[in-house]
């Protein structure tokens, strides 16, 4: 028997990549394509979902040629995408009626305020696990319909369609108009508990039911891919933090996982049970392999982390690239009692404060840039003890490691922290590319090239471990300072500021 | 200003002069521009030659700025920043070799552990990035010290020690050695700092050529080396891993 593999699609933000994996989890070969950002207006964050399929279509063909192989090669391909961005194309044509319009999209910010406004938080929370916020496909898909002429009309006459990433990718591969239960539980329109969509809802955000996909489980045969994969199965389709998790195989209640990067994604898999968060996190659907149980996740987002190095590097200047801020941060022992809140933005999961502001506080003549350094760094560490704390209250579990993955890992300084802080092993995998190889594992388990998740569980391994190592009292004096920082960020920006 | 060092001022003013573009300059040349007698000119180069400062075209005969010069000051890489870009490429070498993964750095004439991949066995490991280990008795060492020729000699000065009845302590078995990593554009090292452990290097390269750091696995005898040998397809790992890195720092493609 010739050596088989498994493909992954990973559509995401920045560009469309595909990996192909052997059967041990290793990566055999990448194809990969940026694609044009569409700025309209500020605040509107566009794609151009023709360059999207077409960029598919060419990392697909690069995979393969890399690796010398031939569709017949690929037991399965499995899609992981950027979530909640939100397309409509016509049922007859296949074309786009407008650009994707991406996550960080915040042109729904007065309808999300109206939306909160007028059914209030709960109405949302409860059943979708989702508080109304921009990010969400509902209220984007609503703006569409609203601001595209006739759309309405024809969406109602079932002539147009609407999907995140994954219902586009599956519609152009296989004809099928799905979507997969962990991207439908981003759009703020589906029921949680019976994973379809719920009518009162759609009737919230005046959304025809007509136009919405069928919400499949996230690894089952699809269909056969046309084109390129030409008879590939196509058999799985996930978000790509939940992808993440799967890669980290993080598949059981309790385990977690945080992608660190511009921002970062800590998910908490809370087995079979979606567990309401009254601490302002998401709840999400984790994964459903076929006709499996579903399985459910707690999410928190930590906005700013990545980027407030970038930030660092960018706007102070301090630091010629991204990777030295380790090395300025390792001149001094400590931030000196100087702590960096950077609510750019507002604060996040689980204050969700948008008076907020950022702070540096704790300053005197003491502090150099080395501890100004440190600041930043350890403000990702404690961002993501506040959301871990966050979850574990809600869930009711505890934390034995936290898994990582994405570019951040790469500092060693900050990981040590972050452990410390937590009190629990930081641990990254061997295997950075956690979305893809979640992707691909979706899709080996629906056509039976793994086994179970043991054989997936087989593949992981540890590449580096962090075990935490902080004085208790120092530990927890660090984070009452964090808090108090925290507090001074708040109810910064008044009603008059101008914009 | 007083107590100046004449000698080193000289040294700097032909530095600077060769500092201009493309500049390779002979002998006479330089004692014309700085008005220094050609002897003087001439002591100044070959200290400066043995230090790696500069460097004599032999064909031509013409001086120019040495690799050890252009690696300080600008040309200098943050060993964070090289695991960041190297960080894919020795997590592929670990998976593919089951072995652990290390990228060192020149410091001081000892090797600084920038990066640590674990052996992907799931056994207990530490991480050991940031510490220091003798250049003379590992292949990353051997990788790092065939590039940079004048750190041998400082290290035989000052003594190198023996740390197994392999270690090589001889400055003339050690310049023949990196001849030989030179010539093949690799590095190993046979239980020279412990008996039971083997090492296999390649040298990583920024875009002007220059060896900037050094990717190795670590391993017993018995799974690393065949007929005394290293195995072909670790080595072909190895070396295709760190030619990986360089090309992510720019280095030519090839």
């Amino acid at each position: 028997m010739s050596e088989r593999y498994v493909a992954a699609i990973d559509q995401g933000t920045a560009s469309s990549r595909c990996l192909v994996f052997d059967r041990a989890g290793r990566i055999v070969s990448v194809g990969q394509k940026e694609h044009h950002h569409i700025y309209p207006r500020p605040g509107w964050v566009e794609h151009d979902p023709e360059e999207i399929w077409r960029n598919v279509e060419q990392v697909v063909a690069h995979a393969l040629a890399e690796a010398r192989l031939e569709p017949a090669d690929l037991v399965a391909v499995g899609i992981a995408n950027q979530r909640e961005t939100t397309l409509v194309w016509d049922r007859e044509t296949g074309r786009a009626l407008h650009n994707a319009i991406t996550w960080q999209d915040t042109r729904t910010d007065h309808l999300v305020r109206e939306l909160a406004q007028r059914f209030g938080d709960d109405h949302f929370r409860e059943r979708s696990g989702l508080p109304p916020a921009t990010y969400f496909s509902g209220p984007k898909l609503r703006w569409l319909l609203d601001n595209v002429p006739g759309l309405r009309a024809r969406a109602g006459r079932g002539e147009v369609l609407f999907g995140t990433v994954d219902s586009w990718l599956i519609w152009r591969l296989t004809g099928r108009h799905l979507t997969d239960v962990t991207n439908a539980s981003r759009t703020m329109m589906m029921n949680l508990d019976t994973l379809d969509w719920d009518d009162e809802l759609l009737a919230a955000l005046d959304v025809p039911r007509a136009m919405l996909p069928e919400i499949r489980p996230s690894a089952e045969t699809y269909g056969a891919a046309a084109g390129r994969l030409a008879g590939v199965p196509v058999a799985a389709a996930l978000g790509d933090q939940q992808a993440a998790l799967l890669g980290q195989t993080c598949l059981a209640a309790g385990e977690a996982k945080c992608t660190y990067g511009t921002g970062s994604f800590l998910l908490l898999h809370t087995g079979e049970r979606p567990v309401r968060s009254s601490g302002g996190l998401l709840t999400t659907v984790c994964c459903r392999v076929g006709a499996e149980a579903p399985t459910y996740a707690l999410e928190g987002s930590i906005a700013v982390t990545g980027s407030l190095v970038q930030w660092f590097r960018d706007n102070l200047g301090l630091i010629g690239s991204a990777p030295e801020i380790e090395t300025l941060a390792r001149t001094v022992q400590d931030s000196g009692g100087c702590y960096f809140v950077p609510a750019f933005s507002g604060l996040f999961a689980p204050h969700w404060r948008s008076d907020a502001r950022g702070v540096i506080a704790g300053l005197t003549g003491y502090i150099t840039k080395g501890h100004l350094a440190r600041a930043v760094l350890e403000a990702t560490a404690w961002q993501t003890r506040e959301v871990v704390e966050a979850m574990i209250a809600d869930a009711g579990v505890s934390l034995s490691a936290l898994r990582v993955d994405g570019g951040m890992t790469a500092n060693n300084l900050l990981m040590q922290f972050i452990a410390d802080v937590l009190d629990v092993p930081v641990v990254r995998p061997i295997v950075a590319e956690t979305v893809s190889l979640g992707a691909a594992y979706a899709a080996g388990l629906a056509v039976g090239f793994w086994p179970d998740a043991d054989a997936l569980r087989a593949n992981w391994h540890v590449a580096a471990q962090w075990r935490p190592d902080m004085d208790p009292a120092r530990r927890e004096r660090g984070y009452r300072k964090w808090r108090k920082a925290v507090a001074r960020t708040l109810d910064w920006v008044d009603e008059d500021d101008e914009e | 200003m007083p107590g100046n060092i004449q000698s080193i001022e000289r040294a700097a003013a032909i530095l600077r002069l060769l500092s201009g573009r493309n500049r390779r300059l002979g002998v006479v040349d330089i004692s014309g521009e700085l008005g220094l007698p050609k002897g003087t000119v001439h002591g100044l180069l070959r200290t400066l030659q043995h230090v790696g400062f500069v460097e004599q075209d032999p064909e031509t005969g013409k001086y120019r700025l040495g690799a050890a010069l252009l690696h300080m000051g600008s040309s200098y890489l943050d060993g964070n920043e090289l695991r960041t870009r190297a960080l894919n490429w020795s997590d592929s070498l670990a998976a593919r070799t089951q072995e652990a993964v290390r990228i060192g750095t020149l410091h001081d004439g000892q090797v600084l552990i920038v990066h640590h991949v674990f052996r992907p066995d799931d056994s207990y490991q530490t991480l050991d990035v940031g510490s220091l280990l003798p250049a003379h008795a590992t292949a990353l060492g051997k990788v790092l010290l065939a590039h940079h020729p004048y750190v041998a000699a400082e290290l035989a000065r000052k003594g190198m020690v023996s740390y197994t009845d392999q270690t090589i302590c001889d400055l003339e078995r050690l310049e023949r050695e990196l001849e030989h990593v030179r010539e093949r554009g690799w590095a190993a090292e046979y239980g020279e700092l412990s008996p039971s452990q083997v090492s296999l290097a390649a040298p990583i390269m920024d875009r002007r050529g220059l060896t900037v750091g050094a990717m190795a696995i670590f391993g017993p005898p018995e799974r690393l080396l065949a007929a005394r040998a290293p195995r072909g397809e670790l080595l072909t790992h190895v070396r295709e891993a760190a030619q990986s890195v360089s090309r992510e720092l720019g280095a030519i493609p090839w």
